[in-house]
C-alpha cells in the first residue's frame, strides 16, 4: 500500500517538473489579484492592513479552487485515472497521495509566496507566523475538500463553474478561521484557538475526503 | 479439465435506459482465450467495462475463483489487467517510467521492464518521452503493461488499434503465450487477429441482443 502511495506521489511530482505552466498558473493568479487590491482600494495603508487577512485568504482559497481542476483531468483523459480506480490498492490511499502530490506543487509555493504579499498589504511583521501556520492547515484542507469536487466534475467538459460552486460554500470554515486567527494577531489576542480549529478542520477533512473522492470517482465510471 | 478462473451467470447490463443485452452467462477457464463479437453499439466494450467493475451489473453475479463479488473484489483487481480504448500512459514520461509506475502500482517488481521492452520492440525508445513515439509505439508501451503487471485475465478493448502488421503479431504471439502459460483472455477487434495453437472461443454479443422496445427499463 505504502509502495503504491509513494509511486503515485513520484510520478505527479514528475510530471509536474516536466509541465510546469500547470502549476506556476496558480501561483501566478494568487500574486497578481492579491497586486490588484492596493490598486483599487488606494494607498491607505491602515484600510489595507485591517483587510489584508481577508484578501490573502481569498485569494489563496481561489488560487486553490483553480488549480484543483485540473486534478484529475489529464488522468481521465488519458485513461489512466481508470487504472487506479481498477487498482487492487484502496483507491483513497491512491487518491491521497494525488492529493499530496497536488498540494505540495501548488499550495506549498502559496505558502512561502505569504510573507511576501503580507508586506506589500502593510500586514505587521508579528502576524507572518500566524498567517504561514493557518495557510500550511488552511491550504492542505482546501486541497483535500477542493479535491472532491474535482473528482465530481471530472467527467463533464465544462465542469469549471460547477466545481467553485459546489465547493466554496464548503470552504467558508476555512476562510473565517483562517482570516480571524491573522486578525487575532493584529489585535493582539492568542491565535491558538482559531489555529485549533483549523487543525481540526484539516484532521476531519483528512479522514474523510479521501473516501469521498474515491466514492465520487467510481460513480463517474457508472 | 483446466480450472475454471471466472464464472459469469445471469448477466444484464443497461446504458441509461436502453437494455444491451440480457441473461448472459460464460465461463472462463485457465488457458482460455475469448472473443467478442458483435456490431458496434452491440456492447462488446461494455460488457468489457463491467467485468473489469468499472460498471455496475444490472443482474447477474461474476465469480472468480470460486469467489463472488463483490467479496472477491481486490483478489479479483488483484489479477485482472484492463487494456481499454486509451492508452492509459503519461506523454510525458517514458516508456520504462510508465512501466515503473504500473509495477509498483500492482505491487510487482520492475527488475524485468528492460526485458518487456525490448519484447514489445521499444528498447531503441525506452528513455525517450512518449509524447515523441507513435500511435502504434504508444499502443505497444500501453500493451507491455500487460505484462509487467504479471495478470492472470486480460481484458483487452480493440486491442489491435493503431497497430502495424509486426504489431499484429506481436500481440498474438503475446496472447498466446499467456494462455499456454496458464493466463485468460478477453478480447474485442474488428480486425482479423489469427493465434498459433490457441483456439479462440467466440461469444457473440449480437445473438443476445434485448431488442430497444422489450429493452426498456421501466
Amino acid at each position: 500500500m505504502l509502495e503504491a502511495f509513494n509511486a503515485v506521489l513520484n510520478r505527479d511530482l514528475r510530471l509536474a517538473m516536466r509541465r510546469r505552466g500547470d502549476w506556476v498558473n496558480p501561483l501566478v493568479f494568487f500574486v497578481i489579484v492579491i497586486s490588484l487590491f492596493p490598486l483599487g482600494v488606494g494607498p491607505d495603508t491602515e484600510l489595507l492592513r485591517q483587510i489584508a487577512p481577508g484578501i490573502i485568504w481569498v485569494a489563496s482559497l481561489l488560487a486553490t479552487l483553480l488549480a484543483s481542476e485540473t486534478l484529475f483531468r489529464a488522468d481521465f483523459d488519458d485513461g489512466s485515472l481508470e487504472q487506479l480506480v481498477l487498482s487492487s490498492q484502496p483507491l483513497s490511499v491512491l487518491v491521497l497521495a494525488k492529493v499530496l502530490a497536488h498540494w505540495l506543487i501548488t499550495g506549498l509555493p502559496l505558502l512561502f509566496l505569504s510573507p511576501l504579499v503580507a508586506v506589500v498589504l502593510q500586514l505587521q511583521g508579528r502576524s507572518i507566523p500566524a498567517l504561514m501556520a493557518s495557510l500550511l492547515l488552511g491550504t492542505l484542507t482546501l486541497s483535500l475538500v477542493a479535491a472532491i469536487g474535482a473528482a465530481l466534475t471530472v467527467g463533464l467538459r465544462k465542469g469549471g463553474v460547477l466545481l467553485a460552486l459546489l465547493v466554496l460554500p464548503l470552504f467558508i470554515p476555512v476562510l473565517i478561521f483562517g482570516s480571524s486567527s491573522v486578525l487575532a494577531v493584529e489585535g493582539g489576542f492568542p491565535v491558538q484557538a482559531h489555529l485549533s480549529m483549523l487543525g481540526a478542520l484539516f484532521l476531519l477533512s483528512l479522514a474523510l475526503a479521501p473516501l469521498a473522492i474515491a466514492a465520487s470517482l467510481r460513480i463517474i465510471y457508472e | 479439465m483446466s480450472e475454471t478462473l471466472l464464472e459469469i451467470d445471469d448477466l444484464s447490463l443497461f446504458r441509461g435506459q436502453r437494455c444491451l443485452f440480457a441473461g448472459l452467462s460464460f465461463s472462463l477457464s485457465a488457458g482460455q482465450v475469448l472473443q467478442l463479437v458483435g456490431d458496434n453499439g452491440s456492447g462488446k466494450t461494455s460488457l468489457l467495462r463491467a467485468l473489469c467493475t468499472l460498471l455496475p451489473l444490472e443482474t447477474g453475479t461474476l465469480t472468480w475463483r470460486s469467489e463472488p463479488l463483490p467479496q472477491g473484489r481486490d483478489n479479483y483487481l488483484a489479477e485482472l489487467c484492463y487494456a481499454g480504448h486509451a492508452d492509459a500512459i503519461k506523454l510525458d514520461l517514458t516508456p520504462r517510467e510508465n512501466l515503473a509506475f504500473y509495477a509498483s502500482l500492482s505491487n510487482v517488481p520492475a527488475h524485468h521492464i528492460d526485458t518487456v521492452i525490448d519484447k514489445v520492440g521499444l528498447a531503441a525508445q525506452r528513455d525517450l518521452p512518449c509524447r515523441l513515439l507513435s500511435a502504434g509505439q504508444r499502443r505497444r508501451v500501453s500493451l507491455s503493461r500487460l505484462l509487467v503487471s504479471k495478470a492472470v485475465l486480460w481484458l483487452l478493448d480493440e486491442l489491435l488499434t493503431a497497430l502495424d502488421a509486426k504489431g499484429r503479431a506481436l500481440v498474438a504471439g503475446l496472447i498466446a503465450e499467456h494462455a499456454a502459460a496458464g493466463g485468460a483472455a478477453i478480447f474485442t477487434t474488428h480486425q482479423p487477429l489469427s493465434l498459433d495453437g490457441v483456439r479462440v472461443d467466440p461469444l457473440d454479443l449480437n445473438a443476445i441482443q434485448v431488442q430497444d422496445d422489450s429493452g426498456v427499463h421501466s
